[in-house]
Order: C-alpha cells, then structure tokens, then sequence
C-alpha cells in the first residue's frame, strides 16, 4: 500500500530575508525536499526601456546606474561604449584607464557584496561586515571623484564627468595594499571553513552545456569550468593591454560548478581585478577627459549590440536608432535576469536550505532582473 | 570562425526561399532575414551542425517597427494601424566564436512565431519578456506567461509605440 | 540553606517556598538584559564595529530601552491562529527553561529544590521547550513556523541522546545525580570532574582524557538543544525568517528571547556544574582566609556567575564566527559522531570505574 502525500507550496518572499530583493520564489515541497521552484519577478519592474524611448541618449546613463545598483559604474561603461560606437567616436587614453579602473574597482565592490551576503546567507555573519567594510573604502574613492556613492552618472558619452582628484592614484594604492589581507581574511573566515564548505560544495552543480544553454554567463559560467571572459575573448576599451588570468572553477572542495566554486570564483576575480588596478594605476597618462564630448547625440540611424563583461556576467546593449535624439529601442541583456532562469533546474532534489544557497550563489540583482 | 557573409550563402543554399536577405547596419555587422515559418529550422540547422555551432543565444529583442499608417484619435492619443513587430536574435558559437544577427519580422495583426526554447534553455524567459512587452506570441512555448508584468495586466503590450496607460488597474489610479 | 532561612523567619512553609522559587527569576531576568548587550558588544567587537554607544555610557542602557519598547508593542495575533495555544506556548517555553533552574545549586547556600535526580530533572524539563516550540508552530498557522517548529523538535529530541549518555557517565564515575551534591564534593581544581573528579586511586587518572571528550560532547550537544549558531537550524535567519516565532510580537516575543537566554545561561551552568565545579572556586576563599563564613557563599555565587558567563561568551563567540549547517548534516553530526562518541565514551569509563 502506497501512502499518499500531499506537496507544500511555500511562498519565499516578495518579502524574505534573503531574496536579495523583492523576488517571489514558489517552492514546492515534499517535506523539505524541492521539487520545483518558480520565480516570479517583476515586483521592480520600472519599465526602464519604455523610459529609454522617450529620452535622449545622455539622459538616459542615470537609468542605467539603476539596473544593476552594486555595479552602476559597469552599466554606464558598457552604455557609453555601446553609444560611442554608433556614433564613431573614438574617447582619448586618459579616459579609457579612468573608465577601465573604476570598473575594476566596481567589480571589486560588487563581488564584496556577494561575497558578504553569501555568507549571510549560509549564516555566517561576521565576513559581510569584514567586506562592506573594504566596499566603504572603494566607495569613499567613488565619491571623492564624482560626489556619488551608489549613482554616479560619471561616464558620459565620449567622456567622463569629472577627471579624478590628484591624490585618488596615491589612496587607490593605499586601498590595493590593505584589500589584500582582507580576501586572505575573508578566504581564513569563510572559504576553507569547514561548514561553509559542507554548506555549498556539491551543492547546485551546474554543468557547463546546460549553462551556455541557459544563456549563463560572467562568473557562473566561468565556474562551471568554461574559460571565457568578454575582457580577453571580445575586447573592448583597452583591456587588451592589461597582464590577467581568468580564473575557471576546478571543483576543489566538490564538483565542478557547485556552488562553492561559483563563490570561490569571485574571490579568485577580485585578486584579478587588483592585479588589472595595479597595472592601469601605474600607466594612467595626462590627458583631458572632457575634450571628445559632443555637443549634440544625434545618431545615425541602425542598430547595435555591445556587451561588456559586468561583474555579474555578460551585460550587452542592444539599440536601435532610427537617427533622432531619442533612440527607437534599447534592450539590454541583463545577466541577472538570464541567471534567475536557471533556478529552477538547479534546485531540484535539494534541501529547503539549499535554495538560499544556490540563490546566494548565482548572485543577482533585483533592479537588473525587473528593469 | 565563419563570417556572416559566408554563413548567409550556406543558409541561402540551404533553405532558397526562407531566408530573404542580409542588410549591413551601421557597423557593417550582417543580419539575415528569414521567414517566420522558418526560424524554428534554420535555428535548429545553425544549432546542430558542427561546422556552425550557434550553442548561444546572446539574446532575443522584439521591437515595434512603428511603420504603420498613424491614425489620432480625437484625445491625440494614435494608433499605428498595420505594420509590423521584429524579432532580432543575436547568436555566438562559444567554440568557433562567430556571431550571427537573425531577424524576423511579423505582421502586427497576427504576431504569431514558432518558439526557439526547445533549442536554447534561454530563450524561455526572452520569448516570455517578448511576449509581455511587444505582445509577439510564441507557439510550442512550454509557459507562455506575463514575465515582468502583472500576470492580470489587460491593458497591452507597453513597449509598442501606441501603448496608451489605462485609467484604473484593480481599481487603482495609473495616471499620477 | 536559603530556603531553612526562610521558613524560620516566616514560619510558613508554603509562603517560604514560594519566596524560594522567586529568587532565580531576580537572577536570570537582570541576567537576560546584560547577556543581549553583551551579545551586541561581542559581536560588535568580532565585527570591527562598536555596537550601542548612545544610549548610556557606551549603550549599556540599549537593552533596557528595547525591553520597554517590546513592553509598549502592540501584541499581534493573526486572525487564523489557534490563539489559546498561540498564548500558552511562549509561557511554556520559558517555564521549561525557568523549571531547570530549580536543580541548579547557584551557591551552597542557594539551590531551588535539591532532588537526587537533578541532572535527569533537568533533561526532563528542557522537553518541555519542544512541546512549546511545536505549539508555537502549529498555532502560528505559517508555514515558516510550522517548518522551523519540526526542525527545532527534531533537533531538541535528538540532542537529548548524547547529553544523558555524558549524565549517565557522570552517574558512573561519582555515583551521583544531584547537581548539588556534585558542586559541593568538586572543591578544588583538582577534584573537578574534568581533571577526574573527586574519587581516590588511580582511575582518577585514568579517566580524565574520557572526561574531556565528554565535556566537548555535552557542551556541543547542549548548544544544539538552545538552538543557537551553528545549531541555529529552527529559527535560521535566511530560510526561515524566524522560525517559529515568526509571528510573535510584543510581549510573545519577549517571552521567547527571555527564554532564549535564559536557556543559555541554564545549559552554561550545568556543564559549569558537572566538570568545571559549579559554584566552587577554583583556588579557596577570601571568606576562609580572614574568617568570615557569610562571605563564602556569596564568593560561591560569584564564581557561578563567571563560569556560566563564560560558557555564555563561548556561544556568543560560536555564533558570530562560524556559518550553520544543514538540517541533514546536523542530524549526522548527532548520530554519526556524537551519539557513537558518548557511548563508547561511557563504556569505556565504565570499564575502567567497574571492572578494573
């Protein structure tokens, strides 16, 4: 006699600890073992790209800030890049290294919040505080150069807003120097911590097929043993002339693309970005970062897609102009929206627990998932 | 690595009538037109054969080509009667590094087009984001919802160029 | 004894022992206020922060504040909850964990009811936590509740095994079950149970490794039955919102956290008790170097309140450095490794108590 059972259906969120924002996940229960999860999103649905059509192309870069909040910086790059591009506009040196270390310095910022909450997440709490406490420091610089600490609309279509102050390259190395202990730190307190690894290691293991077809990309798909980095394979601005690796996930406490090399990966990424930091700091030549700024965005009319290797995966710029002020159509491909599309497939067969962690570990943002 | 040109000729070979033509746009990057019945084979030929390997879908973004004859209504809201939506996917092939831009242009009467989700996982929530926000609808798709949107939302598809907000949703006041 | 005391000076028996079973909450309620500030000092400290510094000299008046905005809350209760369970269960909570206090000698002038069964009183009493911990779930009417609720039953029922296989190795080595009698016989630091405890020869000797292992058992198991990190399962944060409290407010609320606390400081002393000799101290007395007897006990009391405390701070130190585990690996820590740790601890034991 087989002895029927009924399936639970728990609402996660809009409102929950630990949905990074306002997601709604249906899970449905048997016991607590998962047998589906549904995302539904759209709580932070702002219709950015309605926005977009009815302005002109410098007005929209504060938009953009708001699609992926940790990483403002990364969004107006790969815009500006996109924007420049169709008008034929080529920015002078000084402003692609500006624009090439804030980037880095925001991709730091950004993996410390995953990294921070991640450890939330799985219940530790000390690391975050350990992390926003460097991501402070990374932001005092953000403000020092442009007055902002989260929305900078500091890249400006064939430029940037302000040149950055004369001692930032001095406070930039002084952070550089100290942030190393911090990941030495974070990876003492958290990475190699027993329970941690036992929390995330073979946990969500995301082979490397499935994850091109899901369209996964950025640190994700590199964890799951994929080299590939639009930074090295498509290069834009001049990350061609910088010495870094690409770390891939090697499955060193589990499987390849579990959740613990998805974290892992992201510390390994931020002692890259140092190592891009140094280079560019060193390098940064005089120039003025203002002169190239047209007058008037008038653009041809046609069509292009750019992308840019944000700290969360690949986010690319698909616009359409029909040659007026306004463009016709901006699309962008928000990582985040892409990854939470995976969810459901990797949480299947585990534990009401692992949900947080697979969650915590593909890192997401909300404001990039509802545009 | 295959140019997009060279891609054209193998597909023009390959399918004669569904594949229209290419046009250069700004950049002198090629997309190729097809015919909507035809996406679902000419993907799935692009995705199979080993010489092209289009394993990734970068992306699908529907636009409303607004080139329909413009009709004001008395309050100067308009409506674009006739026209057409586009469907513009952008591929990569993750070994041999190519890109390909495909489009398909629907009739805005019947925007109705065979869904590629069976061929890239991705395209899943791509097509559901067209389908919320140019209203295009895919057939043979497993979830066809409202994404990002109300799942109650009645009042159209708000990324078409004659979308016209509705006074009251549930009895609330949309207008501020 | 407080309790003689009492009964001489009011002559009734039933009003002394009521006044007798009133003193532990004049200890354990001021006890709950200083643990959550020193709570958010040791965490703030770990943190690289500073923790409540406005309110009072660096914010010791923080938690007293709180205490008066939990009193002022408005108490909610869901429309669909099962309301009398939804009432009794934070009482029962901080009953069962008041209710260990009772075998629990704070001095040796001081213990509530001095019972020979008072380490099996107390593994009793503290199930009675499950049932409030179940009533909450179940009433709350939430499914966060109600998981976190079968979580923390689970985890309490299972814990239970290693820590009375570690009392029965104590019931072994002294032949003892009242905590009173075990403070009083630990007089020095070489008479506490850990380095062999108070029996002559050399089993003495001999069992002190077993000891050791045992004291780890118990302080980790009981740190699962109180539920903090990273045994914090029932109310985890991330997944569960809070567990089966998650519907509680006001005084409900104040309720559990008191039991909360409480509970920590209770598990704290009774592994204080067993191993580390309770209220003794470690060296001798002041009272009994210049000859003053009514200062011994309240020496005793001291050293009660620094053991405990220190256990406290352990936990503490335990929550804000390390991550918490799954339900499954939790459940495979109890009965993979310490329930077969607690038994062949105590076989052993026995063997060499016994037979040699």
């Amino acid at each position: 006699m087989s002895v029927k059972t009924e399936h639970m259906v728990l609402n996660m969120g809009p409102q929950h600890p630990s949905t990074h924002g306002v997601l709604r996940l249906e899970v449905e229960l048997d016991g607590e073992i998962i047998i589906d999860v549904k995302p539904h999103i759209g709580y932070l649905h702002r219709c950015f790209e309605k926005h977009c059509e009815a302005m002109t192309y410098p007005q929209i870069i504060p938009y953009v800030d708001r699609l992926d909040y940790l990483a403002s910086m990364y969004n107006e790059f790969g815009y500006v890049i996109a924007v420049e591009k169709l008008l034929g506009i080529k920015v002078p040196e000084r402003v692609e290294y500006i624009r090439v270390i804030m980037g880095e310095f925001q991709r730091i910022a950004s993996h410390l919040v995953a990294i921070g909450t991640y450890g939330i997440d799985i219940g530790a709490f000390t690391p975050f505080l350990y992390c926003f406490r460097d991501r402070e420091r990374i932001l005092n610089l953000f403000e020092i150069t442009c007055g902002a600490r989260l929305l900078y609309n500091y890249m400006w279509v064939g430029g940037l807003s302000h040149d950055i102050p004369p001692d930032f390259v001095r406070l930039a190395k002084e952070f550089l120097v100290d942030f190393k202990k911090t990941i030495a730190e974070v990876n003492n307190l958290l990475s190699y911590n027993k329970i941690f690894v036992e929390r995330t290691a073979n946990v969500g293991i995301l082979p490397v097929e499935t994850a091109i077809n899901y369209g996964i990309s950025g640190p994700n798909l590199r964890a799951s043993g994929m080299k590939w980095d639009i930074r090295k394979d498509d290069p834009y601005s001049i990350y061609d002339r910088f010495d870094f690796d690409i770390p891939v996930g090697e499955g060193l406490r589990g499987t390849v693309g579990d959740c613990w090399d998805r974290y892992y990966i992201r510390v390994l990424e931020m002692v890259e970005s140092v190592k891009i930091l140094e280079q560019a700091l060193d390098q940064i030549p005089e120039g003025n970062v203002q002169e190239t700024i047209p007058k008037r965005i008038k653009p041809a009319e046609g069509q292009i897609y750019t992308r840019v290797e944000n700290p969360k995966g690949e986010l690319g710029y698909f616009i359409v102009s029909k040659g007026g002020l306004q463009p016709h159509r901006v699309k962008v491909r928000a990582p985040s929206f892409i990854h939470l599309g995976i969810m459901g497939e990797l949480c299947k067969g585990h534990l009401v627990a692992d949900i947080i962690a697979i969650l915590g570990s593909i890192d997401i943002v909300l404001g990039e998932v509802d545009r | 690595m295959k140019t997009p040109e060279v891609i054209f000729e193998a597909l023009k070979q390959h399918f004669g009538e569904a594949i229209l033509a290419q046009q250069a746009n700004v950049l002198n990057e090629f997309m190729i037109d097809v015919e909507p019945s035809a996406i679902k084979k000419v993907s799935f030929f692009l995705v199979s054969e080993p010489e092209y390997n289009f394993d990734n879908l970068i992306l699908i973004s529907a636009l409303d080509d607004a080139n329909g004859k413009k009709v004001i209504a008395e309050d100067g809201s308009f409506i674009f009667e006739g026209g057409t939506l586009s469907l513009i996917y952008h591929l990569e092939s993750t070994t041999h590094k190519h890109r390909l831009v495909l489009r398909v242009t629907l009739p805005k009467e019947k925007p109705e087009v065979e869904s590629v989700s069976q061929l890239w996982q991705h395209a899943d929530w791509e097509e559901r984001e067209a389908y919320d926000m140019i209203g295009i609808v895919f057939l043979n798709h497993p979830d066809l919802r409202r994404i990002l949107m109300p799942y109650d939302w009645d009042a159209g598809y708000p990324l078409r160029k004659d979308y016209k907000n509705p006074e009251f949703y549930q009895g609330m006041k949309v207008p501020y | 004894m407080i309790y003689n005391f009492l009964v001489d000076l009011i002559g009734n028996e039933a009003v002394a022992a009521f006044i007798n079973s009133i003193i532990p909450l004049l200890f354990i309620v001021p006890f709950a206020l200083f643990a959550v500030y020193l709570e958010r000092k040791v965490s703030a400290h770990m943190q690289d922060r500073l923790g409540p510094m406005i309110t009072g000299w660096h914010g010791w008046l923080q938690t007293i504040a709180d205490i008066l905005k939990l009193l002022q809350k408005e108490d909610i209760t869901a429309s669909k909850t099962d309301k009398p369970l939804f009432f009794i269960a934070p009482i029962l909570a901080f009953t069962g964990s008041y209710m260990a206090f009772a075998a629990i000698p704070f001095s040796s002038a001081y213990i509530g009811a001095n019972i020979d069964l008072g380490l099996i009183f107390i593994a009793a009493v503290s199930s009675l936590v499950v049932a409030a911990l179940l009533m909450a779930g179940w009433a709350s009417n939430n499914k966060y509740s109600l998981l976190g609720a079968m979580r923390s039953a689970a985890q309490i029922v299972s814990y239970e095994i290693p820590t009375i296989l570690v009392i029965l190795t104590i019931l072994v080595v002294t032949g003892s079950l009242n905590l009173y009698t075990l403070s009083e016989n630990q007089t020095n630091i070489f008479k506490w149970l850990i380095f062999g405890g108070y029996g002559e020869g050399w089993q003495k000797f001999a069992i002190i490794p077993f000891m050791m292992v045992g004291m780890v058992v118990m302080f980790i198991s009981t740190l699962a039955e109180v539920n903090r990190t990273p045994f914090d399962i029932p109310e985890a944060e991330s997944e569960l919102v809070a567990g089966f409290h998650t519907e509680y407010s006001g005084m409900k609320f104040a309720m559990f956290f008191l039991a909360e606390y409480a509970n920590m400081f209770a598990v704290s002393v009774l592994v204080s008790a067993i191993f580390l000799g309770g209220y003794q101290s470690p060296f001798g007395y002041i009272g009994d170097v210049i000859g003053v007897s009514w200062l011994i006990p309240i020496e005793q009391f001291m050293w009660f309140a620094v053991k405990g405390l220190f256990f406290v701070f352990v936990q503490m130190w335990l929550r804000w450095t390390l991550p918490r585990l799954r339900v499954d690996q939790l459940m495979e820590i109890c009965w993979k490794y310490l329930i077969p740790i607690s038994i062949a601890n105590f076989l052993i034991v026995a063997f060499l108590m016994v037979l040699l």
